[in-house]
């Protein structure tokens, strides 16, 4: 017997959104003269709406959900990586005002596509089925290639918004094949009924149509060797949108990650282990070396990023409810660092313009003493060291590697966080020891400084209040994940 | 028998003109067989008993794409010898990795062809229908009850790729003369009409 209707309240969040947004772009239209700066803020106020619903949702639900004819699951592992999608997308529109003033860029089609892509990871994180996987994915992917190339006029962001494109598609194929090669062996696409029938191995045509998988899926967190688009697209895209792809759907394609491995194949886990480890060693390795030579700092971030996806990798790697639970700690703790240093850039504006290279950043202690220490809290944060936010991320996740008998792994991810040190390191220290050439103009904007002072905040020492709670959040997640 | 000699048929024209597609020198044939490869696909799935993807392949693709890929090509000034130049340089590399995914996929098939129910997965999702439904009624059936999800995040989808063709590709391009009747109906003398007292010798500025 049918039901008349399907369980509609585990949506209520992807259902506001989705209607607001549409909402939101009907009143874009309507209006001869849409303001970007009121949709952002009607955006932002969406998002926060979407967030509050969630919340006051999943008090009333208890355990883990599954309606929509087992395409959609909602449980503690989703909640929480929302939550961190959706700060990570208010965030992004936030910070970008300024920058779209200062460029010119008068598509009110902005806050409104980064909110239906934000739409797109949340059902990313919520599928529990490869079929619900794939559209929430190119709903994501699609708004993605967009934002890119906003800035059309600009030949570096088309550029950028085209190859993202053209590599996304090539991904988007290599992951349907592969989804077409596994539902041929099991008959079914539901993770559920992947997980019962893969329960005692599989064959050979399944681990095949895993890996490839796993590379469609290492495309859009740009693990090593599917990072060649990061860089170029990260230089070329506008500055807050680059904060915006390296925060949120980085966050959302790792939950994917996580949910296709531990959600569909747990007793496979010597299966991708192998591919796994392999793409974080590589990630981890071309982080920390290629950051070393780099003079742009758009292009410094989008390798630090390779190299962090690397290290949350090794948590994916261990295959144990620990290791997923210093994966969720790592992705929370990443996405206010990168955010953080995003702002910064943001800020890096002088009076020809924006800037980009890190040589202007000379002498910024003398300049702008408290956006010096919020890019040095954030730099060493990022590096990893001990009593910043960062630093637990990695221990967590090496933790969990050893605890799995991951030495090597372990090993070598210490070994490249200390070559990657360098290159955070040296950051701080052209800000603090080098001569001043260009002084910086801040741009006026309330919501920049807000972001900024909350990101470094919590990656200061301060995190010793706000880990603990986060450890023990993230604990309840992937314990929802890993059975 | 019929149905045997049909499917050789439509699988070996499928088959020719797919490799057509890629080897044709002039970019208008290679879109010429591309339909003619669809219309074939199209007649393979008539042969599965799956009429309504075979009246959308058609419809869809050759109706609205491959007319689109057709008219594009021939819009467009490509230099199609240029777009190949580089194509003699990376075969060894492309042709390698090439040979080297189809020997993997080839053992996997090796590996299937002896054990063919592979797994069986207890209550699996799939959905169950009757066997006196049509193929369109059927999906008719689930696509808008146990699919809904799909069908709406589908419908976002194509939400987004519209906003995006507005916002990648729309110009508003001022000073452009467009007559706007209610305006000129709307012009009274007073607005128009301006008298100037000419100085002699001077002239005037309007």
């Amino acid at each position: 017997m049918r039901q008349a209707l399907p369980n509609l309240i585990s949506v209520y969040p992807e259902l506001l959104m989705a209607v607001g947004a549409m909402v939101l772009l009907l009143a874009g239209v309507i209006r001869k003269t849409p303001s970007i700066d009121r949709l952002s803020r009607l955006s932002v106020l969406l998002l926060l709406g979407t967030l509050l619903v969630l919340w006051l949702l999943f008090f009333r639900l208890e355990g883990r959900v599954v309606t929509f004819n087992g395409l959609f699951v909602m449980d503690a592992f989703g909640l929480f990586m929302k939550t961190l999608v959706l700060f990570g997308s208010i965030a992004a529109i936030l910070i970008s005002g300024p920058y779209l003033k200062e460029k010119q860029i008068s598509n009110y089609e902005y806050p409104i596509l980064i909110v239906l892509a934000t739409l797109g990871m949340m059902m990313m994180i919520s599928a529990n089925d490869f079929m619900s996987l794939y559209l929430g994915l190119e709903l994501q992917s699609l708004c993605l290639y967009v934002l890119a190339a906003i800035n059309r006029d600009r030949q570096r962001s088309s550029e950028a918004g085209l190859k993202y494109f053209v590599l996304g598609a090539l991904s988007s194929g290599l992951l349907l094949y592969g989804i077409s090669l596994i539902y041929g062996f099991a008959g079914s696409t539901s993770f559920d009924a992947l997980a019962l029938a893969f329960a005692d191995g599989a064959p050979t045509g399944v681990v095949v149509g895993i890996v490839f998988v796993v590379a469609g899926l290492a495309f859009k967190i740009s693990a090593v060797p599917f990072h060649m688009w990061t860089p170029d697209v990260y230089e070329g895209a506008p500055t807050p949108v680059a904060a915006f792809f390296a925060a949120a759907p980085k966050v959302a394609a790792m939950a994917l990650v996580l949910r296709v491995l531990f959600g569909s194949f747990p007793e496979l886990d010597e299966v991708w282990r192998q591919i796994i480890v392999l793409l974080s060693v590589l990630s981890m390795t071309l982080g920390a070396f290629v950051a070393i030579v780099q003079t742009n700092i758009k292009r410094l971030m989008a390798y630090s990023s390779i190299g962090h996806i690397g290290y949350a990798l090794i948590g994916v790697a261990a295959g144990t409810e620990m290791g997923v639970q210093g994966v969720l700690i790592y992705m929370a703790i990443y996405m206010t660092m990168t955010l953080g240093a995003f702002v910064c850039i943001l800020n890096m504006r002088s009076r020809d313009g924006m800037s980009e290279q890190i040589s202007d950043l000379a002498g910024l202690s003398e300049r702008d003493p408290m956006m010096a220490l919020a890019l040095a809290i954030l730099m060493f944060s990022l590096a990893g060291i001990p009593l910043l936010a960062g630093f637990f991320g990695k221990l967590y996740v090496f933790l969990a590697a050893v605890n799995a008998g991951l030495y090597t792994l372990a090993v070598f991810g210490v070994v490249t966080s200390v070559v990657a040190a360098y290159y955070y390191v040296r950051i701080v220290k052209i800000m603090y020891f080098d001569k001043p050439v260009v002084t910086f103009e801040r741009p006026e904007s309330k919501s920049l400084s807000m972001v900024l002072t909350i990101t470094a905040a919590v990656n200061s020492p301060l995190s010793f209040i706000l880990i603990g709670p986060l450890v023990q959040w993230a604990a309840v997640a992937a314990g929802a994940l890993v059975p | 028998m019929i149905a045997a000699l049909a499917f050789y048929m439509f699988a070996g024209l499928a088959i020719f003109a797919g490799l057509m597609v890629v080897v044709s020198r002039n970019p208008v044939h290679s879109v010429l067989f591309l339909i003619l490869a669809f219309f074939n696909a199209a007649g393979l799935f008539v042969l599965l008993g799956a009429e309504f993807l075979a009246m959308i392949l058609i419809i869809v693709y050759v109706g609205a794409v491959a007319v689109l890929f057709l008219f594009v090509v021939m819009m467009l000034d490509i230099d199609f010898s240029e777009l190949r130049q580089g194509f003699q340089q990376y075969l060894p590399l492309g042709g390698l990795v090439g040979m080297i995914v189809l020997g993997e996929l080839l053992l996997v098939l090796a590996s299937g062809l002896g054990r063919p129910e592979m797994v069986r997965i207890p209550g699996s999702g799939a959905v169950r229908i009757a066997q006196d439904v049509e193929n369109t009624a059927a999906m008719g059936q689930v696509l808008f009850t146990d699919y809904i999800y799909l069908f709406q995040a589908a419908g976002m989808i194509l939400l987004v790729s519209m906003i995006g063709a507005i916002v990648l590709a729309h110009r508003t391009r001022p000073g452009v003369k467009k007559q706007i009747i209610a305006d000129q109906v709307a012009r009274t003398p007073a607005e128009s009409i301006e008298l100037i007292k000419v100085e002699t010798g001077k002239g005037v500025k309007m």
